[in-house]
């Protein structure tokens, strides 16, 4: 009995900071309407400065709260600071652009992390006077837990009191609905934007500043709190602080009790609990019926054009100069043309989904490791050979969809958006931590590509007929009645409902087309490189997905290639060098700044229209 | 006191106005008429600076307004009372008056709750509902007071009479006439005639995004063809 509630209690201790966290991303989305990835990253800046005031503050419990309360309100501060240069700007952009510029910040933060504090776990003091254990029914409590599990409600009732019961609150409630409105009657919005990010900022440096007796400060912290954040949030309602906080307690107490049934799958359970809470409640446990918000939508999307004659010869130029390459280029230029080959399909197939689909994956590396571990789980247990692994590939990653897809089809914007995230977090835990099976951080290695295609030249051409070929398959899937039909669908979905489309299943076989090519470019992944590990599968490598399409822009079909290969082109140069990420970061915010449209878009306004076919503009269906 | 001159407006690549110009004297309640889709919430919109316009200008107490955001717009006395009300629907009504409170300005009437509930007597009642369990006619005084609270020396009112039960609109033009004693200036837009012609003094027909007649009411009683050929009778 005693080591159940102790169980129970360490449970509610972790939901505080949970909540902290959740409620700080809950609020900043429900105002502003961005997915922010950073978030993460301002959770781990408050451990990491509450870890240097701790040391500078006079030791004590004045200084340790102290230094607690400066690290959360500097969070702050940095936030209201990216707000105002960054985040200001992409309101009203799409939000893959925000997606992908808060997941710049995310890596321009890792690099400032890493060259501020290095590379070390920092470890914090205890909280000066709660660093005892307190018996309950013989069982040992941290005082500090208890501490925590009373500053999760008393957070709650405080954020309730400023959202209720102050002009603040209620402004901030106003515009949650309809900014444009609360302009119109004379409040700047700006500032109140301004501040809702001061708030939410604080809230995830608080709770990563107290979360530092419990867990050493380092460099991980930011996206694994994210990806746990996401799924509270999802699961409480989005903007629902309540909500934040009942989900935090429930992910709190799986967690809590899951270690002890399955400690492998404890992150499985939370998704299958967000999955069941979507399905019966599409909006959270507390959240709304996601009212379009006013005032915040872009410009219509333009009709997809055909191919002009002229960039049908460039095409088959290009392909000629793929198939030259090898006479006269060296192994590491075919080794890199592969892997641009092979993220070129992966782009693809989440432009596909994305684009002509409509349906926003912010998850798509689960269907690319999905086809990766398929292929090499299939080699390691069953000793297939390269062939029946690569027809494994795309089957295993299919499937997957399928099992998604079913969920995510229910649902759309943003909810879409954080279930397909939430579905990648998954395979990623359980690659990661079904060690047995997986191999866990070890990964999976020896497998290699048959005797005939183990030339770096054979693996090439391999590579290129099989990227080649689904490409132009998809490119047919997009302008055969089954895409006319999904983009119909993306464009209004009442209207194709009422002419007898089913959109859901169409959407959902949309899901299980991307999901397979994802997959054949995940089986061509693993055999190119010998081996797989969780990585693959993280929410980096979709975000990669995400920038490339994002670098070539979402309304070309030649988009997502331009993007795949000015994306494996610029990793490559940049990796080597010592604080890439905040280089990459930097490159990424400065693309979302400047040409918003992508890097296709942006050629296609300089470019003669010969190759554009800008005349159709407008008259094309 | 508020003027238009020559704007135009565009949604996409659509044309919607296109050189339109009138004005709205201090006092003076002018109706914005035309039919469904002529163009008369995109005008009141582009002078709350909601919709941006490349030609023209908008003046108000002969400064321009034109290019700033909604919310200086606002405080400087321009009250925008949008169509479909846009109240917000979580906010009880209380909470909707405290959104659009502004501080008091020399050249308006002072509006406070307490005084507005003598105006609109129906939403005394409800202080604590939330917007979203109104009537269309409670929630259209609730959005006209809303805006009042910002202490306006001017208002732009947009259908105000549109989907409301005809005694709720007899207390709307009651409400309007309230507004000009009190020294406002209002510009409303109408298809409904027969209520346009209750409270204003001038008429302004626009159609096709472009001003096809200007004068008082009374001319345009006088003048049938301009009527039936603008206004859906
Ligand atoms: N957000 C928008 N995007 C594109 N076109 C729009 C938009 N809003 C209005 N329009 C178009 O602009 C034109 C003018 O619309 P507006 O709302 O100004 O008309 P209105 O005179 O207020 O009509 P109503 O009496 O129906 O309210 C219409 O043709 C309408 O279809
Ligand atoms: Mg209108």
């Amino acid at each position: 009995m005693g080591f159940y509630l102790a169980q129970f209690l360490t449970g509610l201790a972790s939901a505080s900071s949970l909540f902290l966290v959740a409620s700080g991303l809950s609020i900043i989305f429900g105002v502003t309407r961005i997915v922010n990835f950073a978030h993460g990253s301002f959770f781990m800046l408050g451990a990491y400065l509450a870890y240097t005031f701790v040391n500078i503050l006079p030791h004590g419990v004045l200084g340790f709260w102290g230094a607690i309360i400066v690290a959360s309100l500097l969070v702050g501060v940095i936030g209201v600071f990216l707000e105002i240069t960054l985040f200001r700007r992409i309101y009203k952009a799409p939000e893959l652009f925000q997606l992908v510029a808060t997941f710049g910040v995310v890596l321009v933060i890792q690099d400032l992390a890493l060259w501020i504090w290095g590379a070390e776990d920092l470890f914090g003091p205890r909280a000066p006077g709660l660093g005892g254990a307190v018996r309950i029914l013989g069982e040992p409590i941290p005082q500090y837990d208890l501490l925590l599990i009373v500053l999760g409600p008393a957070v709650l009732l405080a954020v309730w009191l400023l959202f209720n019961k102050t002009r603040w609150g209620t402004l901030v409630r106003a515009a949650t609905q309809d900014r444009e409105m609360v302009s119109a009657l004379g409040v700047n919005q700006s500032w109140l934007f301004t501040s809702v990010f001061f708030v939410g900022s604080t809230l995830a440096g608080l709770g990563g500043a107290i979360q530092l007796p419990r867990e050493a400060a380092n460099l991980l912290m930011d996206l694994n709190v994210i990806g746990e954040a996401f799924v509270v949030v999802v699961i409480g309602g989005m903007g629902s602080v309540p909500g934040a906080f009942l989900a935090s307690v429930l992910i709190g107490e799986l967690n809590a009790f899951g270690i002890l049934i399955f400690p492998e799958i404890t992150l499985v359970l939370a998704f299958l609990v967000m999955a069941v809470v979507l399905v019966v409640r599409p909006w959270g446990l507390l959240g709304k019926p996601d009212a379009v918000l006013r005032g915040a939508d872009g410009p219509p999307e333009q009709p997809l054009k055909p191919f002009t004659a002229t960039s049908k010869y460039l095409v088959w130029a290009l392909a000629a100069a793929l198939l030259a390459t090898p006479a006269i280029a060296d192994e590491f230029v075919l080794v890199l043309l592969s892997d641009i080959l092979i993220f070129t399909l992966f782009a693809v197939s989440l432009h596909f989904i994305m684009g002509p689909g409509g349906l926003v994956s912010f998850g798509h590396a689960a269907y690319f490791g999905l086809g990766a571990y398929g292929a090499a789980l299939a080699v390691k247990y069953l000793g297939v050979d390269m062939i029946s692994g690569l027809v494994v590939a795309p089957i295993a990653a299919g499937l997957g969809a399928l099992v998604f897809g079913w969920f995510c089809v229910r649902l759309s914007g943003v909810y879409l958006a954080m279930l397909t995230l939430a579905a990648a977090q998954i395979t990623w835990s359980v690659a990661f931590q079904w060690q047995d099976v997986t191999g866990g951080d070890d990964g999976i290695l020896g497998i290699w590509p048959a005797e005939w295609a183990s030339e770096k030249m054979a693996y090439y051409y391999l590579t290129l007929a099989l990227v080649g070929a689904s490409v132009y398959v998809i490119r047919r899937i997009v302008y055969a009645p089954f895409g006319y039909a999904l983009r119909a669908g993306r464009d209004s979905q009442l209207r194709v409902e009422a002419i007898g489309i089913n959109l859901k299943s169409q959407q959902w076989m949309a899901f299980v087309i991307t999901g397979i090519f994802a997959g054949i470019a995940g089986g061509l992944y693993v055999y190119s490189k010998g081996s797989i590990f969780p990585d693959e599968l993280h929410i980096a490598r979709s975000v990669d997905g995400l920038i490339m399409v994002l670098l070539g822009g979402i309304q070309s079909l030649i988009g997502p290639i331009v993007g795949a290969v000015s994306f494996t082109m610029l990793e490559d140069l940049v990796t080597r060098l010592d604080y890439w990420r905040i280089i990459f970061g930097g490159v990424i915010l400065f693309i979302v700044v400047i040409a918003p449209e992508g890097l296709a878009g942006f050629a296609r306004k300089i470019l003669p229209e010969s190759l554009t076919g800008k005349k159709n503009e407008g008259v094309q269906i | 006191m508020l003027e238009v001159q020559g704007i135009n407006a565009f949604y996409g690549q659509a044309k919607i106005l296109d050189d339109v110009s009138f004005s709205v004297g201090a006092g003076e309640v002018v109706a914005l008429l035309g039919r469904n889709g002529a163009g008369k919430s995109t005008t009141m919109k582009t002078m709350m600076g909601m919709v941006s316009s490349t030609k023209g200008d908008v003046t108000f107490n002969g400064e321009t307004i034109k290019k700033l955001p909604s919310h200086v717009i606002c405080q400087k006395g321009l009250g925008y009372v949008p169509e479909e009300r846009r109240i917000f629907t979580e906010l009880t009504v209380m909470e909707n008056l405290e959104v659009g409170k502004q501080d008091k300005r020399p050249d308006a009437p002072f509006w406070t709750p307490d005084k507005l509930f003598k105006l609109f007597p129906n939403l005394a009642e409800m202080r604590n509902r939330p917007g979203g369990q109104m009537s269309g006619g409670e929630q259209q005084m609730l959005s006209i007071a809303r805006t009042l609270m910002g202490n306006p020396s001017a208002i732009l009112l947009d259908e105000p009479s549109e989907g409301i039960a005809p005694v709720i609109v007899e207390q709307m033009a009651f409400t309007i006439m309230e507004l000009k004693k009190e020294g406002l200036a209002v510009l409303l837009s109408e298809q409904n005639l027969h209520f346009a012609k209750l409270v204003s003094d001038r008429a302004v027909i626009v159609e096709k995004g472009s001003i096809r007649y200007q004068g008082t009411v009374k001319e345009l009683e006088e003048n049938p063809e301009i009527r039936d050929a603008y206004l859906a009778v």
